[in-house]
């Protein structure tokens, strides 16, 4: 007993330190920016997110020994509302236990590149304090033990990633990619912040806990459930680039290829996955909103693969990569299947942010050549990076054995028989995950087998620092299924009345056709893509292509919709009727000033006939309103008194 | 004495005065704007007379006397600036005289 | 009614005597006209009653205050009032040419006598209409009765008018003398 108590007061202490380490960091980096050498600052922004990854271990490994344990850790009172009082508070279930073991264990691996990475650029000391305080947001994030803290970090989050995509903001072009992620994300929080609002007014209060046990205990009137879900939805469909605001991701690919990896693949875009995960209690209340985010997860799944079959962009195809299999793990959790969700979250992580790292040493390699056209025959060049590469892919496409393999398949698996999905959306989802494999190996196809078409010398891959953190994330793409990923506690059997779970049986065929899937696609691939020897490879030119390259048309749709109206009332309002209230004013003003001022002209004889005209001007009014009469009475009464 | 009709006696005031009136905001020449001046003043000691005389009140006349003594201290200040104008403008022309225009 | 005869006579010069005050040339010329004009307002004055009045005008106006004028104008170089037309016009150029001297001798007293009418035409209006238009000024009021007066009720204006007179006297001895001390101007 002691024993336990002493250990929870150690893992309190730990955790209450475990998101400061990089702030710490991030604020020395700042102050001191460009004095330090590129070795202090790597040391420094390494170190503290190690300091962050090893304390998430070790509460790991004591959270082992006592299954399903919380820690809970009152930092400090942020602020007063009335009766509830929002604090700074961490709790760590098992949720954001794996929350926190991925953001900060990939988030470490990825800072390892990056240091490597970015050795040569003159920002460097910022792009790792950016990236420090990136960590620090997130890890707030997942941490949160209330709603206020949570959003806390979902904006540092999304200032974070305006920071890094646009990191290289001398382009025009990648500034304006970090305004629309801005922009359009922004549109998602103020759902979030709308739905939080309301979910307040609901409950009283903004601590997970207590809304989990209200939702538990049928506190929330279901339409208002409903509503507040949607709400919470279009957050996370706003940051997890899901359909309809999904459009911000493949620019977001300006920034610098680790926070592709770090933000764009591995951790922030899955931070609308982890609220859903996070506020399950409320969204199992409503079927409706969870099959609306079934539908979203299967839109999206599929219309991104497309779309990434289309382009010629080595890290564009990541990115909607990258979309569709968030688009799988919506769909795991509109399914009910939040742990299965929450699994391929993280297998997702290692084996896109490998993706992405393998790429970006590639895009080293080939200074910082990315049209995949331009590539080719890389596997003689560069042995080692295409093995990693071919690892990730082959997580990425479930080939049997990887991690992926295990987390898609316990996806598909619920699937069929959920009540707020079911064999349509399972039927979506082999679709999905035949395209993954067609796009996947079409990726790699072009760039690695055939002839190097290249124009500039290919540099082999030698620094040891860009390496490891590869190596490392590839064997936790393959092994990472093995990861004994057990939330079912966490999530509690929804009320019997819903019931998720229909009674029909999966077929058995069910598994034998998500397990071939894949190998159709390759073959598929390999007859469509790979490169024959003597046969130039070139993009297609047809016009379907090119609208599957632009992203489905959802940018010129927006453009449209919203910018062009918007550009249309901002022209007509120009002139903004309220500044025109105001200069109206001024105006008015001066021009007064202005005939005063004429008046004021110093010349004694044109003052003399305005007094003139004063007096012209009085005797009138005297005369016209027949008083005349008594001022000369006055004046005749008074010499008589 | 005589049976002169008041209003008569003001319509006298009121010509001399109106004629005083385009003399002050007609003319450039600060001299002649105040000969106009001391031609209004009279009008209006014309009025004050006229009406001591039809009321057979001697205020009238007391009113004109300071009236008197006014145009003689106004006149006295008036040339004195006059003579100083003169000697550092070389000019009596009263529209050069604008410096104090907003 | 004949006796009246003389007062409008004296009106009648008064008027014309002070047109030409108004629009003379020349600053002597002007400045006879107006003693002329001050001497038919004094015959008026006799004839309205006030005889005192009418003598106050001959000495202290036509007298002492117009002698002043005399010497003023004397002190200045008349070179530039004789003819003040001249450079009438836009104010800078000094020197207009003859041909618009008639357009701006109209422009420069048309808007002074048309203001000046109205005035005078509202004024009339409001005399004639009032009540005591046919009041006649028939008594005279004696030199006798104005002193009791200014010494007694109205002695504190008298005070007044002499402290007038005195800042009057030390104004014009410091502005016309003002240039021999140094460091002052106007």
């Amino acid at each position: 007993m002691q024993a336990t108590i002493e250990a929870t007061m150690n893992q309190m202490q730990v955790l209450a330190y475990l998101p400061f380490y990089p702030l710490l960091s991030f604020i020395l980096l700042v102050l001191f920016a460009k004095r330090l050498s590129w070795l202090t600052a790597s040391i420094l922004s390494v170190g503290a997110v190690l300091l962050s990854a090893l304390s998430s271990a070790y509460l790991l490994q004591v959270a082992m020994l006592t299954p399903n344990s919380v820690v809970d850790v009152h930092l400090w009172q942020w602020f007063k509302l009335g009766d509830m009082a929002v604090n700074f508070a961490f709790r760590l279930d098992s949720l954001s236990m794996v929350m926190s073991l991925v953001v900060s264990g990939v988030g470490l691996l990825i800072h390892a590149y990056a240091a490597a990475y970015m050795k040569d650029d003159e920002n460097f000391s910022r792009f790792m304090a950016y990236m420090n305080l990136f960590i620090v947001a997130m890890l707030l994030l997942v941490l949160a033990d209330n709603l206020v803290l949570l959003y806390l970090g979902w904006e540092g989050v999304g200032l974070c990633s305006f920071l890094l995509i646009g990191f290289w903001y001398q382009d025009n072009d990648n500034a304006m990619a970090a305004k629309k992620a801005f922009i359009v994300t922004r549109v998602g929080d103020t759902f979030l912040a709308i739905g939080l609002f309301l979910l307040f007014r609901e409950t009283g209060s903004l601590a997970i806990n207590d809304i989990t046990a209200l939702a538990g205990s049928g506190e929330i009137a279901n339409e208002m459930a409903f509503w507040i879900c949607l709400l919470l939805v279009g957050g996370a469909v706003g940051k997890s680039a899901q359909l309809p605001l999904q459009t911000w991701l493949p620019d977001a690919m300006a920034g610098p290829t680790p926070v592709s990896a770090l933000i764009h693949a591995a951790t922030m875009v899955t931070a609308g996955v982890y609220l859903i995960a996070r506020m399950q209690g409320v969204f199992v209340l409503t079927p409706e909103v969870m099959t609306i985010v079934s539908w979203i997860g299967a839109l999206t799944l599929l219309l991104a693969g497309i779309a990434a079959l289309a382009q010629s962009d080595i890290k564009r195809v990541l990115a909607y990569s990258t979309m569709s299999q968030i688009g799988y793990m919506m769909l795991a959790l509109g399914a009910g299947a939040f742990s299965a969700g929450v699994m391929h979250l993280m297998t997702h992580a290692f084996f896109k942010a490998l993706l992405f790292l393998t790429a970006g040493s590639i895009i080293l390699a080939l200074h910082h050549q990315q049209n995949i056209f331009k590539m080719g025959g890389l596997f003689k060049k560069l042995p080692l990076v295409s093995i990693l590469f071919f690892i990730g892919i082959a997580a990425l496409i479930a080939f049997p054995g990887t991690s992926g393999f295990v987390s898609k398949e316990a996806i598909l698996a619920e699937l069929y028989s959920s009540n707020t999905a079911g064999p349509v959306f399972w039927w979506l989802a082999i679709i999905g995950a035949l395209i993954t494999s067609i796009y996947s190996f079409r990726l790699l196809f072009i760039t690695f087998f055939g002839d190097y078409r290249g124009d500039v010398k290919v540099h082999p891959v030698t620094d040891k620092l860009q390496l490891l953190p590869l190596v490392i994330l590839a064997l936790l793409a393959l092994a990472g299924g093995l990861i004994g990923l057990n939330l079912t506690a966490l999530f509690p059997a929804p009320p019997t009345e819903l019931n998720l779970v229909t009674g029909h049986s999966d077929p058995a065929w069910l598994h034998n056709v998500a397990i071939a899937t894949p190998f159709v696609g390759i073959v598929i691939a390999y007859l469509l893509y790979f490169p024959k020897t003597g046969q130039a490879v070139v993009g297609s030119d047809s016009s379907l292509t090119k609208f599957a390259h632009g992203g489905l048309g959802f940018d010129r749709l927006y453009e449209w919709l919203l910018v062009k109206p918007f550009v249309f009332i901002a022209k007509v309002n120009r002139r903004d009727v309220i500044e025109q209230l105001v200069t109206g004013i001024s105006w008015n003003v001066q021009a007064w000033h202005e005939v005063l001022r004429a008046s004021q002209n110093g010349q004694l004889r044109w003052y003399g006939a305005v007094i003139g005209v004063g007096v012209v001007m009085l005797l009138a009014i005297l005369i016209f309103s027949g008083t005349s009469e008594p001022s000369l009475q006055v004046m005749n009464g008074g010499a008589q008194g | 004495m005589s049976h002169i009709p008041l209003s008569h006696a003001f319509i006298l005031a009121g010509i001399l005065f109106v004629i005083g009136f385009i003399g002050v905001i007609a003319r450039r020449n600060t001299l002649f704007m105040l000969m106009s001046l001391e031609v209004m003043l009279n009008s209006v000691g014309i009025a004050f007379i006229a009406a001591g005389s039809a009321w057979q009140e001697a205020d009238g006349q007391i009113m004109f006397i300071l009236i008197l003594t006014l145009a003689a201290a106004e006149v006295a200040v008036g040339l004195a600036l006059l003579i100083r104008l003169q000697q550092q403008r070389q000019s009596l022309d009263i529209d050069e005289l604008s410096d104090m225009r907003g | 009614m004949t006796i009246e005869i003389p007062f409008y006579l004296a009106a009648g010069i008064a008027i014309i005597a002070s047109i030409r005050v108004v629009t003379g040339a020349n600053a002597i010329h002007a400045l006879l006209y107006l003693v002329v004009s001050l001497l038919a307002v004094a015959v008026c004055f006799y004839f309205m009653g006030a005889p005192f009045a009418a003598g106050l005008e001959v000495i202290v106006y036509a007298g002492a205050i117009l002698v002043l004028f005399v010497f003023a104008v004397m002190m200045f170089d008349l070179q530039g009032d004789k003819d003040p037309e001249h450079y009438y016009g836009d104010s800078n150029s000094g020197n207009n040419s003859s041909g618009s001297s008639h357009n701006s001798w109209f422009s420069r007293w048309f808007g002074p006598v048309l203001l000046a009418s109205v005035l005078l035409i509202e004024v009339i209006y409001v005399i004639i209409n009032s009540s005591n238009s046919e009041q006649s000024t028939s008594t005279i009021v004696s030199a006798k009765q104005v002193g009791i007066l200014l010494y007694g009720p109205y002695l504190l204006a008298v005070e007044i008018a002499s402290f007038l007179l005195l800042a009057g006297l030390i104004a014009g001895y410091h502005f016309a003398k003002g240039q021999d001390l140094p460091g002052r101007n106007l």
